[in-house]
């Protein structure tokens, strides 16, 4: 069996949507993260996401993050229509580079933390939210 | 948009000087996503608080930037330092231009 000049490129066409599908669907939050590390390594070490195993209502899940030696924290929701879901800019007079506060998740889904310490490094928590009910209303 | 915005704040009345304490913050707020639908299908615009700042006698303590994730009446805890007596200032900013302040004094014994 033999294939058509024509033939071979629809194939590799095709081969190529396929592998490009699933990374648009990933792309928010890798954009969202690299617009925050200018892609830079993240350490998996020195910041604690706090966050619930399972969330019963998606529309009030409470969240906790601490990085001691942190300029900021992110947190994305990765499964989220837009990862975003606040960022933690920490200045002189703040005793501890932790926050805590209540997020919307859509449904189950990673959420992400990432620090931006004052040396320039970066550090990533991730943790695992299965969610009960959505909280996004539709 | 969002009527009765009403911020809530609790800071302890004194501390000893250079010591943490624990600040929490509520405001109600409906914090509409822009994902939402209304019974005729039409999408409800979206109306939330973008932006919280906490300063001390004109210090930052911290600020945070919100999106349409936080969950309706906004909560936030947070830490800060106090050293000396003074004035933490709260600001919350609205995506209609609405500013809400509040304040609240401590004293170092």
């Amino acid at each position: 069996m033999s294939f058509s000049r024509r033939e071979t490129i629809l194939m590799a066409l095709g081969a190529a949507a396929a592998t490009a599908l699933p990374m648009s669907a990933r792309a928010a939050i890798e954009d969202a993260i690299a617009a925050f590390t200018d892609g830079a390594e993240m350490a998996e070490s020195g910041i604690t996401l706090t966050a619930p195993e399972i969330a019963e209502n998606g529309n009030t899940v409470p969240i906790e993050v601490s990085a001691p030696g942190a300029a900021s924290i992110i947190i994305l929701a990765a499964g989220n229509p837009t990862p975003g879901v606040a960022t933690f800019n920490f200045g002189p007079l703040a005793g501890a580079q932790a926050a805590s506060t209540r997020m919307r998740l859509a449904g189950t889904q990673d959420v992400v933390a990432i620090a931006k310490m004052e040396d320039g490094s970066y550090a990533q928590a991730r943790q695992e939210v299965k969610v009960t009910i959505g909280g996004c209303g539709g | 948009m969002a009527d009765n915005v009403t911020p809530r704040v609790r800071v302890p009345r004194d501390a000893a000087a250079g010591e943490t304490i624990t600040i929490k913050t509520l405001i109600s707020h409906p914090m509409e996503s822009g994902q939402r639908k209304d019974s005729d299908g039409n999408t409800i615009p979206r109306s939330i608080i973008n932006r919280f700042t906490c300063e001390f006698n004109g210090e930052s303590v911290m600020e945070m930037i919100l999106e349409p994730a936080i969950s309706t009446n906004p909560f936030i805890e947070f830490q800060a330092i106090v050293p000396e007596s003074g004035t933490f200032a709260f600001t919350w900013y609205d995506d209609d231009g609405s500013v809400y302040e509040e304040s609240k004094d401590i004293a170092v014994s």
